[in-house]
């Protein structure tokens, strides 16, 4: 895979799906470029306009705790961010995110700051925080995710092969 | 080598023994999508013209989270899913049946099973020691279709509850306390598997209630027993041969175990903004009042007949504050019936309540009672995130049936053992 260079966006600690694609936007679960314009906006109303493609979002613990509303990622994806760090993720949002083809970094963000720009990696396994000058190693992804990743997301997965296809 | 509840039924649905750590195929028994995650999922499938389900009689798609619906684009995403049943052969529940997490235990799940659902609270179906939990529209979608998923074998956390609850203190208060102990996060990627005396004794309701909120302390399945708390449950909802008894195995090996005096509980409410927020009833009277907007009972987590049973009893005769708005929603159209058959609901409704239709009601934030700018509702709902309720500016508190009725009497955060 290519290396992915951006800005990071910082949040904290406990980014519920509900800061990321709220019910009162339920609505606009059909219609996902309506309610990509709204990603994040629980957390930082102006994030969707001031955010550039290819940018990085950055969490703390427990990122995409919450719904299993698969829209969440989804819509951080489509927005145009390239991949989501976090000291750790919720099992649902982490799992929905690779389903959908973003990627999602384990890793230590404390050495990541508001703005910093990024280099990630994600076959070396490595966040270059470029602004700062450090290196932040990351854990690759397990196998079966890694498999459905490469393919583009469960969904090209199953179409693929029919059938999981994950040994 | 003992195997634990998760590891015993993922071992069933792989087709060999399995432990915690290893990645497995394995059947699905019950799918469950509702309308908020189902459009989605349906379409995942129109994609790569997979639209088929392996297994109609037991996926069900809920229309329970904007029941009736408010919103044209809602009603559209309704209309699909009753398209979607009708050429699969997939059971539809209209609105009005209830919450997708009341009616699969009422009347889809049994012990032993693999239940995934496209809503994070899926994992209620452990209180049936279903291996149930929630996943994404499309590993939801391809599990409907195909019957089957990928998962990850949990490492488990074994709750020991030992001890008798105080009056007025409910299985809730403990799932409460829990949370507040390890952290949301606090057992990320695990299952939490209960046991111990007050375990025992707890009936399914109470169960079902600590099942459901396992997700907020980040595991993937709260799993209990199947005894003859679940023999009797079943047999009450005409299931009776969905039965059979599993326990774990004596030596299995546990990562963590929690122990927990249930008689040292007290009355917990979990405060703005996370559910392991939590304070007691002791701390929360040395605080300045908390007023209360709107009190909720209802939800999958505590909108059962027993929970609208203990709020009634508190409130009969009574009448809620004037300016405390009281609303109640039946989990399930049997739960409705029989709180009208046995005179709870003309308790809650003479106390001033305003009954609502059997659903997921204000939970989501949809309709039914979206919160003002700095308003504060106490809700026996499993999760008080901003924005969830609707209004990012909202405050919202959790608590058991009992805590949300004193409250509503008094119109702030009130402990129920000065009620009853």
């Amino acid at each position: 895979m290519e290396k992915m260079k951006g800005k990071a966006w910082a949040f904290g600690d406990d980014i519920s799906t509900d800061h990321i694609a709220p019910g009162r936007l339920f609505h606009l679960r059909s219609n996902l470029p309506e309610l990509a314009k709204h990603v994040l906006e629980d957390a930082d109303p102006e994030f969707a306009s001031k955010m550039n493609k290819g940018d990085f979002v950055v969490g703390g613990n427990n990122f995409g705790l919450g719904s299993s509303r698969e829209h969440a990622p989804t819509i951080i994806r489509m927005a145009g961010i390239s991949a989501v760090l976090a000291k750790s993720f919720a099992r649902i949002f982490y799992r929905n995110a690779i389903n959908v083809g973003l990627p999602v970094i384990i890793c230590n963000t404390d050495r990541i700051g508001a703005a910093d720009e990024l280099e990630v990696d994600l076959d070396a396994g490595v966040v270059h925080n470029l602004t700062k000058k450090k290196e932040i190693p990351f854990a690759p992804l397990p196998k079966v995710m890694q498999k459905i990743l490469e393919d583009g997301g469960l969904l090209n997965h199953i179409g693929k092969y029919g059938d999981f296809n994950l040994d | 080598m003992g195997q634990t509840l998760a590891e015993k039924i993922l071992s069933e649905h792989a087709g060999r023994a399995v432990r915690a750590g290893e990645f497995v195929i394995a059947s699905v028994d019950v799918c469950l999508v509702q309308d908020g995650t189902g459009p989605l999922a349906v379409r995942q499938l129109q994609k790569i013209k997979l639209e088929r389900v392996a297994h109609p009689a037991k996926t069900v798609l809920f229309l329970d989270h904007a029941a009736p619906s408010p919103r044209k684009e809602l009603s559209n995403d309704h209309a699909l899913l009753r398209r979607f049943a009708k050429k699969t052969g997939a059971v539809l529940s209209e609105v009005g049946d209830g919450v997708c997490h009341q009616i699969i235990p009422e009347s889809y799940l049994g012990p032993g099973d693999v239940h995934v659902g496209a809503d994070s609270h899926t994992c209620t179906g452990g209180a049936l020691c279903a291996f149930a939990t929630g996943m994404g529209s499309t590993d939801v979608a391809i599990a409907m279709a195909l019957g089957k998923t990928w998962f990850r074998v949990p490492e488990t956390f074994k709750i020991r509850v030992e001890g008798k609850f105080r009056d007025g203190v409910y299985p809730k208060d403990l799932v409460l306390h829990l949370i507040g102990t390890i952290g949301a996060d606090g057992a990320t990627y695990k299952a939490l598997e209960y046991s111990g005396g007050a375990v025992e004794e707890m009936n399914m309701s109470g169960r079902l209630t600590i099942a459901n909120m396992a997700v907020e302390a980040g595991a993937k399945v709260g799993l209990f027993p199947s005894d003859d708390v679940t023999t009797e449950y079943l047999r009450t909802m005409g299931r009776g041969d969905a039965f059979r008894p599993i326990a774990p195995d004596p030596e299995a090996e546990y990562e963590r175990t929690i122990e927990i005096d249930a008689s040292t509980l007290e009355p917990t409410v979990s405060f703005p903004h996370t559910v392991d927020n939590t304070r007691t009833m002791s701390q929360i009277r040395k605080m300045d009042p908390v007023k209360i907007d709107q009190v909720v009972i209802g939800t999958c987590t505590n909108g059962r007949l027993e929970d609208l049973q203990v709020a009634a009893s508190i409130l009969k005769g009574k009448k809620r504050d004037k300016d405390t708005r009281l609303l109640v929603a039946p989990a399930s159209r049997s739960v409705l019936t029989a709180a009208l058959k046995d005179g709870t609901l003309q308790a809650l409704i003479d106390a001033g309540a305003l009954v609502l239709p059997p659903g997921c009601g204000p939970c989501v934030g949809v309709h039914q009672g979206v919160l003002g700018d700095g308003e504060a509702c106490l809700t026996t709902q499993n999760r008080n995130f901003v924005g969830r309720m609707g209004n990012p500016k909202g405050l919202i508190y959790l608590g058991s049936p009992a805590t949300a009725a004193a409250t509503a009497l008094a119109g702030k955060l009130t402990d129920p053992r000065e009620v009853i």
